[in-house]
């Protein structure tokens, strides 16, 4: 399969009054044509801002301090992105509410991306908008054009959004947290599309969650964050029934399970570590690891086995 | 065993719109609560799920007393509370004995007070407490929740997730309360800490001999905390029975659909078809039609000419669907 996006070694540093956070350490992965990949991680692990950094939409404080992410030849990092973002690369948030306009219609909204990403003259802009509705699974879709965000609930808005997004077929679709405040019900409708999508047009879909399971349920591959780093990468099922990290190893056990009792569910203990200043720790998981050795205090090195790649010294399994 | 809270067909409506002068027709109404009926017995954790929008919430401020039911009765500790005006219930003796622990405690506690200080208020204003009184019942209070004294002069915005959470529920058990009442009080947390709040509220409820009513869109969550669940759809019960029977079997169409969508660690997904669609709009809904009718993947054509009630299926179950089987 063919790496639709690469990023290798991203790195990203925040300056702030109390210090330069580094956010991002040496991130990366690689996404393929039709795969979603999943990124997964607390809050605070740099799934949001790893996604920010491809899509060039850091804050100021934010820096870029190495690294590619190469979709297809074209490194986003060093690119004027205003040509790319919307057209070749795409991003779904978190509230879709939020994220549109609010004073402009929703099919508006739709034919502005088609306008300047999707060819569409100012001629057929409505009606490919009201098809695009309709693509997304809205229901009288020539009336809802004409209606604002806050007409709408949020499972609709979001399908709003993904219509946006998927309007000039990008290859590569970032979806942070598309699902996070929607209802389960809800969710599964919005993830269905989201994977429609996919399939028709062949994109590369990174699905950045705090949900394990909404991971295990869709993505082919998870790559698991933590303070920043990559910590562990592989195929959904490798990952979930052998994980090598002992980092997700415990994020496994504390995810409440259809079948398990709340006395086997097992707590991360401990917090992230300060990403400030030069004393960061090598491995950024060692203060909270029961599996702590010498060799974890010295550079952290990623191995990998076939496409199972983990970052640590002393791994659940040995790594050839 | 007698119920620590019963309702008895509790109805809560909202009328939107204005109120005209010599109007024919009364103004539209929103039917948030629709003939709630349940009861929670002491020590017991009884579940209420069920999308936004299906009245949990405000069923949650009826049973808090923040509001006024339409219709029907709420009994606490076999006392009528509902005829107590919200804005008096303040000042009633229940006030103590039912709290309430809120979403996220980040925004529910008052940015300008510390730990200490939100933990103290409701024994200041309910109990009158002062003084040393006071302080030994918040230090009590924070012991119990795992809140390590040096955290009780920090504001909200120097802790943590958990210790917010920690902070939140310790403000709710100070008074000693019977029942407490937790919207979604594990949403804002991530699973890593989210595990030791629930354990925390397991250990709290046996120590402390509570009753909980558990509000939550997280199913798996649900289940491993709630002996009994209540599911409801568009203001009414819809479904309820043990938690662990409603979970493994559910009866009801939407209940099933619901249990469906949950995604699942191990991928697996039961062929259960996607609820589409949402439900339908709650103002003067159509009181011989299945609120669920037209959204069902069952549904019959006598499902939108006659509601259906909530039938008993033995063991505690209940389920309110025509169709539902006796298995």
């Amino acid at each position: 399969m063919s790496a639709v996006l690469r990023v290798e070694d991203l790195s990203v540093a925040f300056h702030t009054r109390g210090g330069t956070v580094h956010a991002l350490d040496r991130v990366g992965f690689t996404v393929g044509a039709g795969e979603t990949m999943a990124l997964v991680g607390e809050s605070g692990s740099g799934k949001s801002v790893t996604a920010y950094a491809i899509m060039g939409l850091l804050e100021a404080a934010g820096r870029i301090t190495g690294g590619r992410a190469l979709l297809g030849e074209t490194d986003l990092l060093a690119t004027d992105l205003s040509r790319i973002r919307g057209r070749r690369v795409a991003m779904i948030f978190q509230n879709p509410r939020a994220a549109l306009n609010p004073i402009r219609a929703v099919g508006r909204q739709i034919a502005d991306v088609l306008l300047r990403h999707g060819g569409a003259t100012s001629g057929n802009a409505r009606a490919r908008a009201i098809e695009a509705l309709r693509a997304v699974g809205i229901p009288d879709p020539a009336r809802r054009a004409n209606a604002y965000p806050f007409e709408l609930s949020g499972g609709m808005c979001q399908r709003v959004m993904i219509a946006i997004a998927v309007a000039a077929r990008p290859e590569l679709l970032i979806a942070d947290e598309p699902t996070t405040g929607l209802d389960v019900t809800t969710q599964a409708v919005v993830m269905d599309l989201i994977q429609a999508m996919a399939v028709q047009t062949g994109m590369a879909t990174i699905l950045i969650t705090h949900d394990l399971a909404l991971a295990a349920e869709r993505a082919q591959r998870i790559a698991v964050m933590h303070a920043g780093h990559v910590v562990e990468a592989a195929d959904t099922a490798t990952l979930l029934t052998r994980p090598l990290h002992p980092y997700t190893a415990r994020l496994i056990a504390a995810t409440p399970t259809a079948a398990g009792s709340l006395d086997a569910l097992q707590s991360v203990p401990g917090g992230l570590p300060d990403l400030r200043g030069s004393t960061i720790p090598p491995c950024r998981y060692a203060a909270r690891c029961e599996r702590r050795l010498p060799a974890c205090d010295g550079p952290l090195v990623t191995r990998s086995a076939g496409d199972h790649a983990v970052a640590c010294a002393n791994p659940l399994e040995a790594v050839a | 065993m007698t119920a620590l809270l019963e309702l008895d067909g509790v109805s809560k409506r909202f009328p939107i719109g204005r109120r005209r002068l010599f109007a024919s027709a009364p103004p539209p109404q929103v039917h948030a609560v629709d003939d709630v009926s349940l009861t929670v017995a002491p020590g017991e954790t009884l579940g209420l799920v069920g999308e936004s929008g299906c009245g949990k919430s405000t069923l949650v401020r009826l049973i808090t007393r923040l509001l006024d039911v339409t219709r029907g009765t709420i009994s606490f500790d076999r006392r009528e509370i509902s005829d107590v005006p919200a804005r008096l219930f303040a000042r009633d003796a229940a006030r103590v004995h039912i709290q309430m622990v809120f979403q996220d405690a980040g925004e529910s506690i008052n940015p300008r007070f510390t730990a200490a200080d939100a933990i103290a208020d409701p024994l200041r204003r309910l109990l009158g407490l002062r003084g040393a009184a006071l302080r030994a019942r918040v230090e009590e209070a924070a012991e119990q929740c795992g809140l390590p004294r040096e955290l009780l002069g920090r504001f909200p915005h120097q802790l943590s997730g958990g210790q917010r959470a920690r902070v939140g529920i310790a403000r709710a058990i100070g008074t000693r309360p019977r029942l407490l009442v937790l919207d979604e009080p594990t949403a804002a947390l991530d699973v890593s800490v989210q595990v030791t709040v629930l354990k925390l509220l397991q250990r709290l409820k046996a120590e402390l001999g509570l009753s909980y009513i558990f509000v939550s869109h997280d199913l798996n969550v649900v289940r491993l905390l709630c002996d009994r669940v209540v599911v409801m759809y568009l203001g009414r019960i819809v479904e309820q029975g043990p938690a662990q029977a409603v979970f493994d079997a559910p009866k009801h169409p939407y209940t099933r659909s619901l249990i469906a969508a949950v995604p699942r660690l191990d991928g697996m997904r039961p062929d259960v078809p996607r609820l589409a669609g949402e439900p339908r709009s709650p103002v003067d809904p159509d009181p011989n039609a299945c609120r669920f009718h037209g959204r069902c993947p069952v549904g019959e054509a006598r499902c939108g000419a006659a509601m259906p009630a909530l039938r008993d299926f033995g063991q505690g179950r209940f389920a309110a669907c025509h169709l539902a089987g006796e298995g």
